[in-house]
């Protein structure tokens, strides 16, 4: 599958550093601002995962689960985050879009409705936290007939036969959860344990584009450069988190941040 | 849909783990794939082991405390006129409540599994303080997640989880009960299932956890068949089980043994909270048509909006305060097998004043609402209709609620 997803990994590649990709909820802190920092991170960023918020998150985080929250506050329905990503994609500043939540509100809103209405709003890729591999296998084929990538996770505890399997199943994009922990959890692997076993899944198949997420921030991020993405999520929503509480623009702080993370891996 | 016979409900989930190919599964981070996996492997081999069963009912024997009363409430049954009124008095068990049997298999399993710390979370607080409870039989660290506002209404078992050298982390995300309880709990196993076990308190969350919980409560059908037939030489041609639903632990276990009779004589009542009465919340997704949705990893009837988020609900008990129901009701309500209905806050109330009236038991605020749609079907039931009750909870729990309400001192 070649989509602007492999694209950007591609041409990340080229200039030999792994792709940034960074994560915000949709509707955080209000609708207008999340599109405003999806556009000023685009300057930095390769690829935008766009978080669709829901209000009983069981692999999130504090920092997410507050941005979650905020937005839902806010009234962030699922036709906004579409609005949003309409709007980004629309502007000069559009990168690839990946969004991500869990299964329930896909189920709700109809898969095949949901999966088209991804398709209208151009958006590239999906991550659903709860929807593993093997029960992901008949929604992952929908996303890939409407070419838009299923990303499939893995984690530290994924034995050796499911890593197979999973890699197997899998689009253009994998997304490797660094330790056990949800969303944002102190950094508690050494960055070389972690590559150890990134390494073992790029041995499976070098193919395909394997990031890796979960406790990157920029003290961490310039040690696992060698991969070939990188997310920060839980940093990015602790820093909106901040610059609302000390009364600054979380879209000038936000940018500024992503500014640094990317100098890092450069 | 169909219910099969001869095989355990617990047993009639596809390889996916849904109950009727829709109830139930495993909608899990991938991170738990394989803790999952490990429990399954461990119970399954465990579950017809002639050691472990032995093990197991010698603990509920000698610790728990089986079998637990089954009296009649003759001065209730005299009252109310109409069919008689029995009790199956499950608060009888150690620590108050038939939350223990579930804490001592998930505590035996993490024995075996050679994990040192179990987590559970809790409503009531029952869940909790039987785990906690067990926990320090079995030599396990304990964690207990509980929703703040749960601590602040169940305060006598905070006490006893504390006492038992338990931790107790209070969950403040949003409504500060049961449901964000387990969404706490379920996120501090994934960050920490190498090293811990995890307890969830109720026939809920992914498919191995339902079933650990239905297999651990079924003790209590178990006790009660043999005690009806001891006492009616029979199954009574017209037997009527009530039992209050939250998660649905309880009324599971109050009902399996019985599943294969048919429902014109064996009839189950699950009664759901039904909050207050000048409330639209509430907590009871099977009375009143909640649609299909996913929570805490598993498919079921849940209170939520048309977008997906899960409903706050309210209940004045702690223990059905929860916006979901386990997978299998959803399957018994679905088979018709079960009957579902909901009973108001101040019903509860009544309820639980006319049955401390009349009799020397005093069931908690949750089988209240049972006793409370029994004793208004029993009225116009036939005099040899046999209607049991599960008090499946004892009130002490609920004195500062009971004394604000009903000025009563326990």
């Amino acid at each position: 599958m070649i989509n602007s997803i492999s694209k950007a990994f591609n041409s990340a590649k080229k200039e030999g550093r792994p792709a940034l990709l960074t994560y915000t909820v949709a509707g955080d802190n209000t609708k207008k601002n999340s599109l405003k920092i999806l556009k000023a991170v685009s300057k930095y960023a390769d690829i935008c995962e766009l978080g669709f918020p829901h209000n009983t998150p069981i692999a999130d985080g504090g920092q997410i689960q507050t941005s979650s929250y905020r937005a839902i506050k806010n009234g962030t329905k699922i036709k906004d985050v579409f609005k949003i990503v309409k709007d980004f994609k629309s502007s000069k500043f559009s990168k690839p879009i990946i969004l991500m939540g869990y299964f329930n509100m896909i189920l709700q809103y109809g898969q095949n409705k949901f999966l088209n209405d991804c398709k209208k709003n151009k958006i590239d890729g999906l991550i659903v936290v709860d929807l593993p591999w093997p029960e992901n296998k008949k929604f992952a084929n929908k996303c890939k007939k409407k070419s838009i990538s299923f990303v499939q996770l893995i984690s530290p505890t994924t034995s050796k036969n499911r890593l197979i399997s999973i890699i197997k199943d899998s689009h253009n994009m994998i997304y490797y959860i660094s330790m056990l922990s949800t969303t944002g959890g102190k950094l508690k692997v050494s960055p070389k344990k972690i590559l150890l076993n990134y390494e073992k899944i790029k041995s499976i198949n070098s193919n395909k584009n394997c990031v890796i997420g979960f406790g990157i921030t920029e003290k961490s991020i310039s040690s696992l450069k060698s991969a070939d993405g990188l997310v920060v999520g839980s940093a990015i929503c602790r820093e909106i988190t901040n610059s609302l509480n000390n009364r600054q623009n979380p879209v000038t702080k936000v940018s500024n941040m992503v500014k640094k993370l990317k100098n890092k891996i450069l | 849909m169909k219910l099969k016979k001869k095989i355990s409900v617990l047993d009639q989930h596809d390889k996916f783990g849904f109950w009727g190919g829709k109830f139930g599964g495993n909608f899990v981070p991938e991170t738990l794939k394989k803790p999952i996996n490990d429990l399954e492997l461990l119970f399954n081999k465990l579950k017809n082991n002639k050691k472990f069963l032995s093990e197991r009912d010698r603990y509920f024997k000698n610790w728990v405390g089986a079998p637990t009363r089954f009296i009649k409430l003759s001065n209730l049954t005299e009252h109310v006129g109409g069919a008689e009124i029995w009790s199956k008095v499950v608060s009888d068990a150690n620590g108050g409540a038939h939350k223990i049997y579930n804490a001592t298999v998930h505590c035996l399993l993490a024995k075996k599994s050679g994990k040192r710390i179990i987590c559970g979370d809790t409503g009531a607080g029952y869940a909790g303080k039987m785990l906690s409870m067990a926990a320090k039989k079995f030599g396990l660290k304990c964690k207990i997640f509980m929703g703040a506002k749960d601590i602040e209404r169940q305060q006598p078992n905070v006490k006893a989880i504390k006492s038992n050298g338990a931790e107790i982390v209070p969950v403040y995300s949003g409504s500060q009960t049961l449901v964000d309880a387990v969404s706490e709990c379920m996120r501090f196993w994934v960050a920490n299932c190498d090293t811990t076990a995890m307890c969830v308190g109720s026939t809920v969350g992914p498919n191995i956890f339902v079933k650990i919980c239905g297999w651990s409560t079924s003790q209590i059908s178990r006790e009660l068949k043999i005690q009806i037939l001891d006492e009616f030489g029979n199954i009574p041609k017209r037997l009527k089980l009530y039992n209050c639903v939250g998660g649905g632990s309880s009324s599971f276990g109050f009902w399996n043994e019985f599943m294969d009779y048919d429902k014109k004589q064996v009839e189950f009542i699950g009664v759901e909270a039904g909050g207050p009465s000048k409330s639209k919340k509430h907590a009871a997704p099977l009375t009143y048509g909640s649609k299909i949705g996913i929570l805490h990893g598993a498919a079921q009837y849940v209170n939520q909006n048309s977008e997906g988020q899960i409903d706050e609900t309210e209940s004045i008990s702690a223990g059905l305060d929860y916006p979901g129901v386990s997978p299998l009701h959803c399957f018994l309500k679905d088979t018709k097998r079960a009957r579902y209905t909901a009973a108001s806050d101040e019903d509860a109330l009544k309820a639980f004043k006319i049955v401390s009236k009349y009799e020397t038991i005093r069931p908690s605020l949750e089988p209240s609402h049972a006793f409370s749609v029994a004793i208004s079907e029993a009225k116009k039931l036939s005099k040899d209709t046999v209607v049991v009750v599960n008090s499946c909870g004892d009130a002490y729990k609920d004195r500062k609620i009971l004394e604000k309400k009903l000025g009563v001192r326990l």
